[in-house]
């Protein structure tokens, strides 16, 4: 048979569309019921009863709408689906259960619309009510899904802060006659980030200290700045000099690594406490921002260390060095590019001149108010700081 | 904090005869200050008229509110005795309506001076029932879970690119067209925090603290605080006043506006004389 070639005007054909609206209105495939303002059931349709067990006359006159959702629902009616339909006249769409008469739930969607008068009075509530079971038990995957994610997401986040407190030093040494401060900036609680820095003692007299920077976060990154921590200190015992440290770190990192693993900048230092309480320091630098001397005569300057290269990615780089004295008052400040390349605002990064400005502004200070006075301004970035930023400073006390 | 950052923060609004009264209008769970927009108007000729949005709802400055300071109501009646003392016009005749009407009797508890009245709209100290004294809130702690459970299947009619327009951030005007749907609508996990502090208090033992003026105002057919609730807080505060309005459900600002504002303004009367 071809039903879809018939004349309009095929006797059979036009009785199905004589569908008169009231069998619509009653067998349609949703629940339909008017209500008056304060609630209660005024008119019902034949399927909403079917659903909900009930006899039309228990219903009609004497129940409330409210009635019918289960008590949660009911709370949620009341706080939220009634002021609103009053206010806009209108709701779309909530997601409620029903109670029928046998006592089991049906999950329902529901929209209702205020009929008014024709002076703009309203009359009556029109409600359309959807069998949402199995949109209700997506739904429930969805959220379902929603709370693993999550779940997961503050593992991640408890993980990585486990890992990142393992790249760094629990706390810093007791240098006898030296000032230390150190602090360290999470750009992201999901990831790890991959600066690092340490002070460790370098035998009789002598103190070692490093800062680093590998590039890119996560685990790869985790993993090179690991590496790094254990092979310096591994080669400092072997030859303390920092040029030779960060020559042996070279060439492990370039042995240990796939070629497209990350590389490193790094700044690392032999410190050597004088007998008039001043220091020397020896500072070797693979491609890492330049250090920061504030005196205490209140100048301060960069500690230039040109043509020094990344590590762990040439067959053999190049690593610049400097020595400095460090008189009483003196501070040395080791950062990360994360201050620098930090935006102040809009497409603004922080910058050299800007730091070089704050450091000359600052001197003479200690490294604790030195620390303590970038951890501010780097707060004062907020989302403008991209990566993370790790800030040393070694200095000798004033006399 | 300066006066401005107050009232900021609260989305405050104030209207009426400036030197009438002064009524600050405390809305409950579920809505904003647009719940008090049909009893405004009757307010308006003959009291200072001042609407706010608990932190959290409405227009309020959600980056003022954290899970941990907003778990219980002492946050919010902290934040109405700020209010009330920017407000800076003496004492003020505080209209709270259904769990800021337990706010309102935690701040008239702890600064009395701040109020010359209290109009508890639908009040419950205690919407769970407690088998142990008798007393009957009108509902179960699984009740409670299930009205929480509701919330977070509701989770899908906020939408995050509403969310600046909601929150009074307006820097995408293409999105001002939908305002008309976005009344009362609160990010559900800020709800989620205020429907625990509202449905799982117990305010019972501070009415007897009240000592200012009050009038409770209870509703004829009310699903959320039945009648016994309203006669229970009259019974427990010292020399207050009982009216049942003819208003069916918890919101009379709505369903029975005129018999509502008259009930507030035979109040104010009675108190300004």
């Amino acid at each position: 048979m071809m039903a879809d070639r018939r004349p309009a005007h095929d006797p059979a054909f036009a009785a199905l569309l004589e569908d008169s609206a009231e069998d619509l209105y009653d067998n349609a495939p949703c629940g339909y019921l008017s209500t008056l303002l304060d609630g209660r059931i005024a008119k019902i349709n034949s399927t909403l009863l079917t659903w909900l067990g009930a006899d039309r006359h228990d219903l009609v006159g004497h129940t409330y709408f409210s009635d019918l959702l289960t008590v949660g629902g009911k709370l949620y009616y009341e706080t939220h689906f009634g002021p609103l339909l009053r206010m806009q006249g209108e709701v779309n769409g909530i997601a409620l259960e029903l109670k029928t008469a046998t006592g089991t739930r049906l999950p329902v969607l529901i929209s209702s619309a205020l009929k008014y008068g024709g002076h703009g009075q309203p009359l009556l509530i029109r409600t359309t009510i959807f069998d949402a079971r199995d949109r209700r038990a997506y739904e429930t995957e969805l959220l379902r899904a929603r709370h693993t994610a999550e779940r997961e997401h503050a593992r991640l986040q408890r993980i990585t802060a486990t890992l990142q407190k393992t790249l760094l030093p629990p706390q810093l040494p007791t240098v006898p006659g030296l000032e230390l401060a150190a602090s360290y900036h999470i750009a992201s609680p999901d990831e790890v980030g991959g600066d690092f820095y340490d002070v460790y003692p370098q035998g009789p007299g002598q103190w070692g200290l490093f800062l680093g920077d590998v590039c890119g976060k996560g685990a790869d990154a985790a993993v090179v700045t690991s590496v790094a921590r254990y092979t310096i200190r591994a080669a400092a015992v072997h030859n303390p000099d920092p040029h030779s440290v960060l020559t042996t770190l070279d060439t492990v990192i370039n042995e240990h690594s796939r070629p497209e693993a990350p590389y490193l900048t790094i700044t690392a230092g032999l410190i050597r406490p004088a007998d008039d309480g001043t220091a020397d320091i020896t500072l070797a630098s693979g491609g890492h921002p330049s250090a920061l001397l504030l005196r205490a005569n209140g100048t301060a300057d960069y500690i230039p260390t040109p043509g020094g290269q990344l590590i762990g990615i040439l067959p053999r780089t190049h690593i610049t060095t400097a020595n400095l004295h460090l008189e009483h008052g003196d501070t040395l400040l080791l950062y990360t590019d994360g201050l620098t390349d930090a935006h102040t605002d809009g497409d603004r990064r922080y910058g050299n001149n800007a730091l070089l400005a704050l450091a000359r502004q600052l001197a003479p200070a200690s490294p604790q108010a030195t620390v303590a006075a970038l951890d501010e301004i780097i707060e004062g970035f907020g989302e403008g700081v991209e990566d993370d930023v790790a800030l040393l400073a070694i200095g000798v006390p004033k006399r | 904090m300066s006066p401005m950052d107050v009232r900021q923060r609260h989305n405050v609004t104030i209207t009426g005869r400036a030197e009438g009264p002064t009524v600050v209008l405390a809305h409950g769970f579920g809505c904003d200050q647009n719940l008090w927009r049909l009893v405004t108007p009757i307010l308006a000729p003959g009291h200072r008229v001042v609407l706010f949005d608990h932190i959290g709802s409405g227009r309020s400055d959600t980056t003022t509110w954290s899970a941990e300071r907003y778990a219980t109501l002492d946050a919010y009646a902290e934040d109405v005795r700020e209010l009330c003392h920017d407000l800076d016009s003496g004492p003020v005749i505080l209209v709270g309506h259904s769990v800021s009407a337990s706010i309102a009797v935690l701040a008239a508890v702890a600064e009395p001076e701040l109020f010359a009245g209290l109009v508890l709209l639908a009040p419950s100290p205690r919407f769970i029932d407690d088998p142990a004294t008798g007393y009957r809130g009108g509902f179960t702690a699984d009740d409670i879970d299930e009205l929480l459970a509701s919330l977070d299947s509701n989770y899908l009619g906020w939408s995050a690119t509403m969310a600046p327009v909601i929150m009074g951030n307006p820097d995408r005007p293409e999105l001002g067209e939908e305002l008309t749907n976005s009344f009362c609508r609160t990010d559900p996990a800020i709800a989620q925090v205020f429907a625990r502090a509202t449905f799982l208090a117990d305010n019972r033992d501070d009415l007897a603290g009240v000592t200012v003026p009050t009038l409770v105002a209870e509703c004829a057919y009310d699903a959320i605080a039945p009648r016994d609730v309203g006669a229970f807080v009259h019974a427990h505060i010292n020399g207050s006043q009982l009216i049942t309005l003819d208003a069916t459900g918890h919101c009379p600002q709505l369903s029975a506006p005129e018999a509502t504002a008259e009930a507030i303004t035979a109040f104010t009367t009675t108190l300004t004389g």
